[in-house]
């Protein structure tokens, strides 16, 4: 994949990236680690949008926290417009945090209860000088425009806004500081598909407007197929299948992402679905099956499934996918 | 809010408070009648023992009706209340003189050395507790977790002992006992001001450390909740440097529970510090309360803790109005 494009294409750029969260025992003993991200990589291209997908607890938001080293991570790299940032100092870090923002699922815990609008959105604008002093406000009532919020809102206090328009003030939030690259972590799970159209519809138009790049982190499939270019399948802290949205969605490889497609509801009742029910339940992250790691779930496993780790390969047009029923063709 | 709102609002807390304030007057008023220490016994047995004196009977009879017991509880209540509506607490048994005349002699020095004590357990508690905070699980952490614990657990007169121990005692730098010291006739206005402050110097530190210790754990506790909570971390995503993080997002949203702690400390200003009034000899409130509970002063301790009673409704009043002050949330409903 990442040979098929121009290196200076690429806005990120993630290798073999790792997260353990240590489980601590009695009096700080180690007993083990979380493996909530296992050995993942994928790149970005500029102007693009990733969709990141796989049940809960898969690794999906702490794969998109620790890209922003908002949580150290464990090994790997990620190397962002060119820089490693794992290298960077925590001046060069800060500088940084404004070019590479993050959208959180609930945006009402994540807007501090005691400032107004206003500041919340052009704080670490003016922190970073991003506008001279005498035009910030002009600058915050223009974002606020943008993302569909009034200027008369700069004094309201987040606890007075709806779920949908708290959800503007954190895209607006994120958009003030002139980003390049934006998480969205699961920011339209907690609404009504009315809602959810709004805001995806707003994040497709800044794209647009502003040329952003996107991880977009959903366990909602028809959403994901809607915004993304790219989509990425975690199962269990690793990727099991990467490709074009088209590819993947038209043509589904891997067993996982076959029986995750399978679920997705089809506005046609008369359609019949073959749905593929996964059996047991997903293994602990702490402890996660040898070889293959959904090989304990998986409907067409092989014995080489429970003892081998299968290896990426590419099935055409950057397809790629990790399971052992690909390995000869 | 608007003023206007509030203002209702003030209005009727205080028209609640005065109901409160009636029965919590009622209670207190009671169980001083029930005390099984009675002032009146008390001089009645003292004079019958004189030569050629009246019996006890005849004496507690005549002492009843000077001192208007001779009435039931509710009948002696309403007396005590309507004395009240006229401005009138009465003179005190145990020191003979009126109530808020002795109240006013005492209640100052209290007052000076609790606001004192209290403004350094406010600048050296917060500021300890978020640093523990922000440094979790650090040797800073431990070692302030450790001093707060160790003041928390101190009993007040074991050190206030070791206080005068070390500073009265061995290296000499603070008197034993008193207010003042044994020249305070012959000093200057400035000098004797000097001189009170000097005897105040140990029991402030007593009390500081003493009561600095549950703040501090408060002030972690509650700063560890918020620095966990979402939109800290949003501000970190923003970029924001970590001054900014902690004291403008982290601290601002902490201020809340702490101002209930220290509005529910104003009666804590004028009940005085018993403990360490008695040891270092201060004749502030707290002592003067326990020797007038102790031999049964009904009018002083009617107006003390009726006092204190008021002076909490009232720091409850005052920390209602500060959370809507400090909380945006709270404005609205």
């Amino acid at each position: 994949m990442a040979e098929q494009m121009k290196k200076d294409d690429i806005i990120l750029e993630v290798n073999h990236l790792k997260k353990y969260f240590p489980i601590k025992g009695t009096l700080g003993s180690k007993k083990g680690a979380v493996k909530a991200v296992d050995d993942v990589s994928f790149v970005i291209k500029k102007g693009t949008t990733m969709g990141l997908v796989g049940e809960s607890g898969c690794g999906k938001s702490t794969t998109g926290r620790t890209i922003l080293r908002l949580i150290e991570k464990t090994d790997g790299e990620v190397i962002f417009n060119g820089q490693d940032i794992d290298k960077l100092s925590k001046k060069e870090l800060r500088a940084l945090r404004t070019k590479m923002q993050i959208i959180f699922q609930d945006p009402y815990s994540s807007l501090s209860p005691r400032l107004p609008i206003g500041e919340i959105i052009g704080e670490a604008v003016r922190e970073h000088g991003l506008v001279p002093k005498d035009q910030l406000d002009d600058y915050v009532t223009k974002i606020m425009l943008s993302c569909g919020l009034q200027p008369y809102h700069k004094d309201r206090y987040p606890h007075e806004f709806s779920g949908g328009q708290r959800q503007r003030i954190c895209i607006a939030r994120a958009i003030a500081l002139n980003p390049d690259f934006i998480v969205c972590d699961d920011p339209v799970s907690a609404w009504d598909v009315s809602i959810q159209a709004q805001v995806i519809n707003l994040l497709k138009d800044l794209q647009d407007e502003l040329g952003l790049t996107y991880l977009f982190i959903s366990h909602d499939l028809s959403v994901v197929e809607h915004i993304s270019d790219t989509v990425g399948v975690m199962y269990l802290g690793g990727l099991v299948e990467t490709g074009e949205t088209d590819d993947i969605f038209k043509n589904p490889l891997h067993p996982y992402t076959k029986a995750l497609f399978s679920a997705i509801p089809m506005p046609d009742p008369d359609l019949k679905t073959d749905r593929i029910i996964l059996e047991g339940s997903i293994p602990s992250p702490a402890n996660p099956p040898s070889g293959c790691k959904f090989h304990t779930r998986c409907a067409e496993c092989m014995e080489i499934c429970k003892t081998q780790v299968p290896v990426e390969k590419d099935m055409g047009n950057g397809h790629m996918v990790r399971c052992h029923l690909y390995a000869d063709k | 809010m608007k003023d206007n709102q509030l203002l209702k609002y003030i209005l009727k807390r205080i028209g609640i408070s005065i109901v409160i304030l009636f029965f919590v007057a009622l209670i207190i008023y009671t169980l001083m009648r029930c005390l099984p220490t009675s002032y009146i016994e008390a001089v009645a047995l003292q004079k019958s023992m004189q030569p050629n004196s009246k019996s006890f009977e005849e004496w507690m009879e005549q002492l009843t009706k000077m001192y208007n017991m001779d009435k039931g509880i509710v009948e002696g209540y309403f007396a005590w209340l309507g004395n009240v509506f006229r401005g009138e607490f009465g003179d005190s048994w145990k020191w003979t003189m009126p109530v808020t005349e002795k109240f006013n002699n005492v209640v100052w020095v209290s007052f000076v050395m609790g606001a004192i004590a209290l403004f350094f357990e406010v600048i050296i508690a917060i500021p300890l507790g978020v640093i523990a905070a922000t440094k979790q699980y650090s040797k800073a952490d431990y070692t302030i977790s450790i001093v707060a614990l160790a003041g928390i657990s101190l009993p007040t007169f074991f050190f206030a002992s070791l206080m005068k121990l070390v500073f009265a005692v061995k290296l000499g730098w603070f008197d034993l006992y008193g207010l003042v010291g044994r020249d305070y006739e012959y000093l200057s206005p400035a000098g004797q001001l000097l001189d009170k402050a000097n005897h105040l110097v140990l029991p402030i530190i007593v009390l500081v450390v003493i009561s600095m210790g549950s703040l501090m754990r408060h002030t972690r506790t509650n700063m560890l909740e918020v620095l966990n909570a979402d939109y800290i971390r949003t501000a970190r995503a923003k970029g924001l440097s970590e001054r900014t993080v902690i004291y403008k997002h982290a601290f601002r949203n902490t201020l809340i529970p702490l101002v209930t702690i220290l509005g529910g400390s104003l009666p804590g200003l004028f009940s005085g510090a018993l403990i360490t009034e008695t040891l270092f000899s201060i004749p502030g409130i707290g002592y003067t309360s326990y020797h007038s509970m102790v031999s049964g002063d009904i009018p002083f301790s009617m107006f003390y803790l009726v006092f204190m009673a008021a002076m909490t409704l009232l720091g409850n009043l005052i920390t209602d109005i500060l959370y809507a002050v400090v909380d945006p949330r709270v404005r609205v409903s």
